[in-house]
């Protein structure tokens, strides 16, 4: 079929193959149509962007991390490569294999370098249950490096929202200029390029964004099986959102096809991370499996997939709890500082599923052991009471028993709170803390939010306090929330710190990585990178009562037009002299007087 | 009269300088009552603190003081509670112009006062006797150096206190009868806060009236001294301007000072009538209601000009107490300025039959402020309203406190300052001329 065809129906021919391989969910058509293309290039060489196309490649992996509060944690990556030249100036992508066409319009139209969305429902803890593989702050949140092309990237941002709210069935629509920041160091790409003008940057939170179903949905359609086959056929929402955390997350940018980096291509991952509470979803028991968790078990993996990968953390096995079933497949990672050692099932092989053709991963506590403090942490709250003030603590620990190191705390806040910088302070160990860099810039009413990025060094072993005092303002009554008593919320503060390793990090990039590791580009041995969010706030105002508009009109006019009428009356009036006139007693007598022809009385 | 000066300077200082090292300090600083976004010192370190880091302070829209108030507070800010004790002393010139003012006809008066015998009884009473005259210095220095309004003003480092200080120097001046000096202070009040714009007229006809020009629009002796006037005023104000920008290299302050004066986007609730009323107004009807509340506050100045042509002095306090009542963000320190006058019209508030109703509601009312914010903004068990209505009887005594000696002043054209008029008739009465 294909290969009769002329090119431009070729560029059609690997979504109908997608469709039968969805369809068919055969393995060895599957792998046969997947060599297919190459097969095509090399009998008919029809061109370069197919031959790029050939390349696309598509990633699955499930990481499960038993939490040592008894919680169980599952993060699923799936990362598509899409080969192609971005780099070149206007050019028209129109072929579409793995990589979803809906997110590759958006990405030449708005001509976006890097776009990482995430959707988050709850909010991670990370004393109890350690650092997350990819950090996430409680609602929506959006960051975008744009072409350093583009001319108008306000206008961009703007519309690209719009599309975004369309494409994933969220709120992001309410992203607009007032809670938009351009973050100076805290956000730098995390792709190729160097792009440091964070004039091409647009940061912005929706901590207020629900999410739920309705966003699960798209966000399954952008993968290449769909919710059919592989690892996603356990993302069934009734189980998802029954969590304790929820996040979901897309993270576009690019990357190096190979080592060499000679060719580049665009890097879509998908992520999704879900905490299940011991208490909620697993009753009280130490006892986890794949079926417990999203009640489904796994029977096959994407047929489209080079990779398709359950890793379970083992590193505290054997002494806190079996596996079952066991496999010989081991593998070690550093993870965030840390190695781990991850019991591998590669679902591309056949003999992983056994007899009963369906994989159930079984865990079972035995004991409980201490867990290794994360290094770094932050949490927020408001201080003060009253309506009228109130003051911003952020607090940062340090862990680290020995190691001081520097940390980028990055906060922005709506301009319905005024900040007074001067009020600022940082302290750490009691003592005055002064911050190497300062970023600020003020808000503007109702047009920009504050922006406030400080670069903090942490001693070791320390608890460092970040304080600033704010004024709240009284809004229009039309800004306020439906719900304005329930308060308004401020965007999670950012902490972003290259954190002392205690092992040595990988720092070449390979693809045989586990994809969890190998999200942040690894610069150095000595460090690895962490990304903390702290607590939204949440922030009460000052209300007008809204029953009123008419009162409060009437009433302050009112009181203008006493002020005005009283100066009116006076001003126009004038004043003349009155002869005044005789009481009643004297004007008798004078005509008494009248009569008898006397002097009258005056 | 220099003895009891000097103790009334000591005294006010005292007040002042206990009630900065007390702890009550912080708490009045805070008070929507005492300062406006436009002159809270917090603002003012903040506009700073900005500067320190190397952003305009206009960026933002916590800093609403003018670029030359930034530098002056820039060199003096360590020195801060010592300007703003002294700013007040300002004010006191007032009330050595007022001696001055009034000395001139001292004698004139002692005359009438000893031709009083053929006065009817109720006129001698307009009539102000030396001896009062002696003391209405003293007596304004006391209403606005012991006035509760300006020490707390003055306790939380309002720089309402610097304008104030700007306009009595400016009132000064004029009533010493310098045109370039009134000239240059008026354009600097306006460049502060732009609503003493409408003292302009006042102290055109002041000066007129002291060099004996007539006002008659035919005149060129009018005509030339008006445009002398106007030049000073407005080659000052481009001058002040300019050197703004010359310090701040760039015209932000202007939307950033002027454009939040007029458009009021600042709903923070304070004793004026802006803030709710714009709070609560339909979208699409603010901006007729901005344009309409504005032009209220300078529309008198036409009216009063034309009525008070003779009185040039009492048309001053006038205008003043009308910016006060109806500027956007007022604060007590406003109010205290105008009621700095109220001594010297002591004479025109005897027949004054509302005066002790309206200051009973004046005091209620200061006293309401603080307990309804309590319980609206702190308690939780009032809302909005309830401070709302305090602001709305606050500046319904206030519109009455002004009216009255107007209307005393309407109906005795001739004025106080000529008792001959008063003299050629025991008895006054109004009547609507139809």
């Amino acid at each position: 079929m294909i290969q009769e065809t002329h090119s431009d129906t070729i560029v059609a021919s690997p979504v109908y193959t997608r469709y039968i391989y969805i369809k068919k969910k055969k393995r060895l058509v599957a792998s046969h149509f997947c060599r297919l293309p190459l097969s095509v290039v090399e009998l008919f060489k029809v061109g370069e962007s197919f031959t790029a196309a050939a390349r696309d490649q598509f990633q699955e992996e499930l990481v499960i991390r038993p939490l040592h509060s008894g919680d169980i944690y599952a993060s699923f990556q799936f990362r598509t490569l899409w080969d192609t030249d971005f780099l070149q100036e206007r050019q028209k992508v129109s072929h579409y294999r793995l990589f979803p066409k809906s997110l590759g319009q958006v990405l030449s139209k708005f001509s976006v370098r890097e776009l990482h969305i995430s959707f988050t429902q709850g909010f991670w803890r990370t004393m109890q249950w350690g650092q997350p593989f990819i950090p996430s702050p409680p609602g929506a949140e959006l960051w975008v490096w744009f072409h350093d092309t583009v001319s108008d990237v306000d206008g961009n941002w703007k519309e690209l929202t719009n599309v975004l709210s369309g494409i994933f069935c969220a709120s992001l629509n309410f992203i607009d200029l007032t809670n938009t920041v351009q973050p100076s160091a805290s956000f730098k790409p995390l792709g190729l390029g160097n792009a440091t003008d964070h004039r091409f940057l647009r940061y912005a939170t929706l901590p207020r964004e629900i999410v739920c179903t309705e966003n699960l949905t798209p966000w399954k359609k952008l993968l290449p099986c769909g919710s059919k086959a592989g690892l996603s056929v356990l993302l069934k929402s009734e189980k998802l959102f029954h969590s304790s955390f929820h996040s979901q997350a897309v993270h576009i940018r690019p990357v190096c096809q190979d080592e060499q980096c000679t060719s580049k291509a665009w890097e879509l991952r998908q992520t999704l991370n879900v905490v299940f509470d011991l208490y909620t979803s697993g009753q009280g028991k130490k006892e986890w499996s794949l079926f417990k968790m999203f009640s489904r078990t796994l029977t096959e993996a994407c047929p489209l997939a080079t990779s398709s990968k359950v890793y379970v953390d083992i590193t505290d096995n054997p002494e806190l709890f079996e596996l079952s079933p066991a496999t010989p497949l081991l593998s070690q990672a550093v993870v965030l500082g840390d190695r781990r050692t991850y019991s591998v099932f590669d679902l591309t092989r056949a003999e992983m599923f056994g007899q009963l053709r369906s994989l159930n991963l079984l865990l079972r506590w035995k004991g409980d052991s201490d867990m290794l403090r994360p290094l770094l942490h932050a949490e927020r709250y408001v201080a003060g009471f009253g309506l009228q003030t109130g003051e911003i603590h952020t607090v940062i620990y340090n862990n680290h028993p020995y190691r001081a190191f520097p940390v980028l705390l990055m906060d922005s806040v709506p301009w319905y709170l005024q900040l007074y910088i001067h009020t600022l302070t940082v302290t750490s160990k009691s003592r005055d803390n002064k911050p190497s860099y300062i970023h600020y810039q003020p808000a503007k009413d109702r047009h920009r939010p504050h922006l406030l990025e400080m670069l903090i060094q942490l001693p070791p072993h320390s608890m460092t306090e970040v304080t600033v005092q704010f004024e709240r303002a009284l809004l229009k009554w039309t800004e306020y929330t439906p719900d304005p008593n329930h308060g308004f919320y401020v965007g999670s503060s950012v902490v972003s710190a290259l954190v002392p390793s205690m092992v040595a990090m990988n720092t070449n990039f390979t693809q045989d990585q586990p994809l969890f590791s190998s999200f942040v580009p690894v610069k150095e041995e000595s460090s690895y990178f962490v990304r903390v969010y702290t607590e939204p706030l949440l922030v009460n105002l000052p209300t007008p009562d809204f029953s009123m508009p008419y009162n409060v009109i009437c009433l302050t006019c009112t009181v203008v037009a006493v002020g005005y009428g009283s100066f009116y009356n006076l001003l126009t009036r004038t004043f003349q002299v009155d002869e005044p006139s005789l009481p009643l007693a004297k004007r008798l007598a004078n005509l008494i007087r009248r009569i008898r022809g006397v002097p009258l009385l005056a | 009269m220099a003895a009891p000066l000097t103790l009334l300077l000591i005294v006010a200082v005292t007040i002042r300088a206990v009630l900065f090292r007390s702890s009550l300090a912080e708490l009045i600083s805070e008070r929507v009552e005492v300062v406006s976004p436009l002159n809270a010192w917090k603002r003012v370190v903040e506009g700073l603190a900005l500067l320190d880091l190397g952003v305009s302070p206009y960026s933002g829209d916590v800093f609403h003081e003018t670029p030359l108030m930034i530098y002056l507070f820039h060199f003096t800010v360590d020195y801060a509670e010592i300007v703003f004790m002294v700013s007040p002393y300002f004010v006191d010139c007032l009330s050595c112009l007022l001696a001055s003012l009034d000395r001139a006809k001292i004698f004139r008066k002692q005359k009438y006062a000893l031709e009083s015998d053929r006065y009817p009884a109720d006129c001698l009473e307009l009539l102000r006797s030396p001896k009062e005259m002696f003391y209405i210095p003293l007596k304004v220095a006391m209403f606005y150096l012991l006035n509760p309004f300006t020490i707390l003003s003055c306790v939380a480092k309002s720089t309402c206190g610097l304008n104030n200080a700007i306009i009595a120097l400016f009132i000064f001046c004029t009533l010493k009868g310098s045109a370039l000096l009134s000239g240059i202070l008026l354009a600097l009040a306006t460049y502060q806060s732009i609503y003493p714009l409408t003292l302009f007229a006042p102290a055109l006809l002041f000066f007129l009236q002291r060099l004996y020009i007539p006002v008659n629009l035919r005149r060129s002796s009018f005509w030339c001294f008006t445009l002398q006037y106007a030049f000073i005023y407005v080659g000052s104000l481009v001058v002040i301007t300019g050197l703004s920008f010359f310090l701040l290299g760039s015209w932000d302050f202007i939307p950033s000072v002027y454009g939040f004066i007029f458009s009021v986007p600042d709903l923070t609730p304070n004793i004026g009538l802006f803030w709710y009323f714009f709070a609560e107004m339909f979208e699409h009807f603010r901006l007729f209601f901005i344009c309409v509340f504005q032009i209220n506050v300078f529309f008198y100045t036409i009216p009063l000009s034309i009525k008070l042509k003779e009185h040039p002095v009492f048309l001053i306090f006038m205008q003043i107490a009308i910016i006060s009542i109806f500027k956007s963000y007022p604060t007590v320190g406003d109010v205290a300025l105008y009621m700095a006058f109220l001594p010297a019209w002591s004479h025109l508030y005897r027949f004054l039959r509302n005066i002790f109703l309206v200051s009973c509601v004046l005091l209620a009312c200061s006293a309401l402020f603080p307990v309804l914010w309590h319980l609206w903004i702190y308690a939780g068990s009032a809302n909005s309203n309830f401070y709302y209505a305090i602001t709305l009887l606050f500046n319904f005594g206030q519109t009455f406190l002004i009216i009255r000696p107007l209307t005393r002043r309407r109906k005795h054209p001739g004025g106080f300052d000529n008792e001959v008029s008063c003299f050629k008739s025991s008895v006054w009465k109004s009547s609507l001329k139809s």
